[in-house]
């Protein structure tokens, strides 16, 4: 394939036709400040914090919506880079309110990490009766996400996943000017919109203007540890990643993987896959083998439980042969398992009468 | 799915019948979306006007139970009109004279009586589909549900083998199912007819290999099915029954049947995380882990092998399925001695050829579809791309009549329900009734046309009384255009309220698949 050459801060790079200079640069390894492009959406040009300088033009361009041409010379450092840059990230906190201390995303907040790389602690640009507090209403009423729009920076990156990834339009830019905001047609709120409360506008929120309800306090995100697996639910089996904080052994959220070479969902998921994991940590879970006893269960020892069964089932085979036992198997359950169901039906007991719900 | 996900994309058109993707499976509902909004070619048949039938090119209401006559009918436009893909069918396949004969019977006139469906509707899809170049189907219980379940699966077949269509990218059969890991129960022989891979149980090979890697002979016949194990246990003859990580009393046909059947056994052990309804009337309950706290593998609906891999511990002394299954087998004197999920895996691999060639070392770097028969196999996503699973390795024709379900609404009873999943819940709702989807959605709401609503002065939210000759279900009202008229939807996850006391214990007799789709009901203010 064609292959396209160019410096990027005095390194070469290469890319294919039709990249992007920070979709280059990523490729390459190579770090561009970002706010409203995610590599999972399409370029948006919306934040100007990826503005790089590339020789021969006279003004900065936007990385994320330039096309790398074959010998570009780019600088995504240079003191003009970083004057402007700084002035953009600047003039983002203008609104946005600093409680980083209670934020939701606090440590993931991609806002926060730019702030830090430029060294910004404070906008020259703010004023306190600029800044977005209590000028939107939290909306809360449904049991996924939060919607918290007095952090939001308009980046848009959470229409584009609701377009791109989840295809229902369900939010889109709404009014002009300052009260330009993200929300769902004029008139309606989320629960009455076309949202299905997948989550990947959540997730691909860059700061805390979006998140999930079940996960507020469960841990930061340094202290948790990601574990890559396979959902439960549907038979798509998307790739998820759960997060759990190992001081308390919780889940504390479930994401997924946009840049997941394995991820056969490509990092799409649903409401169950994304929200639908609290059942695990379930106070009613069963926790002890249990044994019926004049009508009613009580509390019984593995090995107590276990000698019950196998007794029960030499009984029944001796009596009355192997097939008046039955086996259902799950759906559920995994490939393991089900084979030792039926080698347990087959081999140890000595019947085929084992099925599951394929049908169901 | 005899094609990957990938496919999807490939396929210029897509058709679906008998599946409310978006909501049941929505990762494909989004990528079958995002396909049509690139342009490609969607048709979509159902009852239900679902979500998907707003983009469709042409959208196909057809009554329910009448899937093989529209199949049969689009077939007969595609033969009637040359559109038919000669080479594929004179190369790969064999009985083509027999579905031809058939199908002359099925013009649009006639078909178009039995679904309900325009002739030229029917017309169109069968032109669009056939033309392809690349074409898909997507199915699942709305067409595997009825009594006639396995003809509709032929019917699909034959539809597909007859334009081609199959063993190219953007083109095959695809089934989606519905739970996790529906398909490697099934690759693992949980079936009382096949041992793990498939081979019949009295297939000399595979006993051999039984005799060999298990060190016992088996039984020569076959098993029960579950619903012909249950109808034992009623009967006095089935003693004992062990149930792992099912819930049979909420989603099995007949809730009350089922009921009476699990009573009348002798000895009850249900093994599960939550103490479902059917746990509730086990003699022996066994806590397990849930899929976050154990390792092991799902194999996903196009044959994918993954990794589930254990995140948390489990409460209590819950343990891991497999570690329960291995210290019950050790207690009846088995000489099993697995201590991790991968040493079993390489267990079943030795066993199911189609899994051979993977181990756990392997799965560390992503997903493998079967058959992969050895170590150096890369997988197969797309099947049948030189020949069938058949020893001559040709597609056979099987041509079907369409025949009328087991009940059909009458005076007395003058609904037909229909039950299925809703987004926001999965099967009996033990999970997500214990999760933040129970908020959103917390009881059953029966989805009722209308012109139907009006006439029985029913308003949205008011409740509804359902009932059929097995007994009844209240919910509340949903009006909507989505079912049409004399038709209500049922969603099957309210344990409380369930959908399977209104079904019947009639099945498929190939199969043995419930026919959840169709039963004819009252419908009351309640």
């Amino acid at each position: 394939m064609q292959t396209i050459k160019a410096i990027l801060d005095n390194r070469e790079i290469t890319a294919r036709p039709g990249q992007t200079i920070l979709q280059a640069a990523r490729d390459n390894g190579l770090h561009i400040p970002a706010l409203c492009d995610h590599p999972a959406i399409t370029p948006f040009g919306a934040c100007r914090v990826c503005l790089v300088e590339v020789e021969k033009n006279p003004k900065l361009l936007p990385a994320c919506t330039t096309p790398l041409v074959e010998g570009m010379v780019i600088h995504s450092r240079s003191p003009k880079v970083q004057e402007a840059r700084r002035a953009v990230v600047e003039l983002i906190l203008v609104r946005h309110p600093l409680d980083c201390f209670s934020c939701p995303s606090n440590g993931k907040c991609e806002l926060q990490d730019i702030a830090y790389e430029l060294g910004i602690s404070e906008s020259r640009f703010r004023e306190e009766t600029d800044v977005q507090k209590g000028e939107h209403r939290l909306e809360d009423a449904n049991p996924f996400y939060v919607r918290d729009m007095d952090k939001c920076i308009l980046c848009g990156r959470c229409v584009r996943a609701c377009d791109e990834l989840a295809r229902y339009h369900a939010i889109d830019f709404q009014q002009r000017g300052v009260k330009t905001m993200v929300h769902p047609p004029i008139g309606k709120d989320l629960e009455h919109s076309d949202c299905v409360f997948c989550g990947q506008c959540v997730q691909l929120c860059p700061v805390g203007a979006l998140y999930e309800k079940a996960s507020v306090g469960q841990g930061r995100p340094w202290e948790l540890k990601k574990v890559t697996t396979t959902c439960s639910y549907c038979g798509v089996g998307c790739e998820l990643t759960i997060s759990v904080n190992e001081r308390t052994g919780r889940i504390a959220n479930i994401t997924t993987d946009y840049s997941s070479k394995s991820a056969l969902n490509e990092g799409r998921c649903c409401v169950k896959g994304r929200f639908a994991w609290q059942f695990v940590h379930s106070d009613d879970r069963l926790t002890k083998p249990l044994i019926r006893e004049n009508g009613s269960f009580r509390e019984a020892s593995w090995d107590e439980a276990l000698g019950l069964v196998a007794y029960k089932f030499a009984q029944i085979k001796e009596h009355n042969g192997p097939d008046a036992m039955g086996f259902f198997s799950s759906a559920r359950c995994t490939n393991e398992e089900n084979y030792l169901f039926q080698r347990l039906a087959r081999e140890v007991v000595g019947t085929h009468n084992v099925d599951h719900c394929a049908h169901l | 799915m005899t094609n990957d996900f990938a496919s999807i994309k490939e396929a210029d058109v897509m058709l679906v019948i008998g599946s409310n993707t978006t909501e049941a499976h929505p990762v494909i509902g989004s990528w079958i979306k995002e396909n049509r909004q690139n342009g490609k070619k969607l048709i979509v048949c159902d009852p239900r006007k679902i979500e998907l039938a707003k983009y469709a090119d042409v959208y196909l209401r057809q009554r329910s139970g009448s899937d093989v006559a529209l199949l049969n009918g689009l077939m007969h436009v595609i033969i009637a009109e040359g559109l038919y893909d000669k080479t594929f069918v004179e190369e790969r396949t064999e009985n083509f004279e027999a579905l031809k004969t058939l199908v002359a019977a099925y013009n649009p006139e006639r078909v178009s009586e039995i679904t309900g469906i325009a002739p030229e509707d029917i017309v169109n899809a069968a032109r669009l589909y056939a033309k392809g170049p690349n074409s898909a189907i997507f199915y699942t219980m709305g067409i595997t549900q009825h009594t006639t379940g396995t003809d509709n699966v032929r019917s699909v077949a034959n539809l597909a083998m007859l334009c081609g269509h199959l063993g190219r990218p953007g083109t095959g059969v695809n089934p989606l199912r519905g739970q996790n890991n529906v398909q490697g129960a099934c690759d693992m022989g949980c079936l009382p007819n096949v041992l793990p891979g498939y081979a019949k149980v009295a297939d000399p090979a595979v006993r051999e290999k039984a005799k060999s890697l298990w060190g016992v002979e088996l039984p020569l016949s076959p098993g029960k099915s579950l619903v012909k194990m249950l109808e034992a246990a009623g009967e006095g003859e089935l003693k004992g029954l062990f149930v792992m990580g099912e819930n049979p009393m909420v989603s099995d046909a007949d809730t009350n049947h089922v009921r009476h059947a699990l009573e009348a056994l002798d000895f009850l052990v249900v093994q599960d995380i939550f103490l479902t309804e059917t746990a509730q009337l086990a003699d022996v309950v066994f806590p397990a882990a849930c899929w976050a706290e154990k390792d092991g593998t799902f194999t996903n609906t196009m044959r994918a092998v993954q990794r589930v891999r254990k995140a948390v511990n489990a409460p209590g002394e819950a343990r891991a399925d497999w570690e329960i299954l291995v210290s019950l087998a050790r207690k009846c004197g088995a000489d099993w001695n697995f201590s991790s999920a991968s040493e079993i895996f390489d267990d079943l691999a030795r066993f199911v050829p189609s899994y051979a060639g993977m181990s756990y070392t392997r799965l560390e770097q992503g997903a493998i579809c079967w058959p992969c028969p050895n170590t150096e196999h890369p997988g197969t996503p797309i099947l049948h791309s030189a020949k069938f699973a058949r020893p001559n390795g040709k597609g056979f024709f099987s041509p079907c009549e369409w025949k009328a379900p087991h009940e059909w609404p009458d005076e007395e009873y003058p609904f037909l329900a229909s039950t299925g999943r809703l987004l926001y819940h999965y099967h009996t709702r033990s999970m997500t009734g214990r999760s933040a989807t129970e908020k959103f959605v917390d009881e059953l709401h029966i989805e009722i046309n209308p012109v139907d609503a009006e006439q029985l002065a029913i308003r949205e939210g008011e409740l509804l009384c359902v009932s059929s000759r097995r007994g009844e279900v209240r919910g509340k009202a949903k009006i909507t255009e989505k079912v049409p008229p004399k038709m209500v939807f049922v969603p099957f996850h309210f344990g409380e309220t369930p959908a399977n006391a209104l079904t019947a214990a009639a099945i498929d007799p190939t199969s043995e698949t419930p026919a959840f789709k169709i039963s004819a009901v009252r419908v009351q203010k309640g």
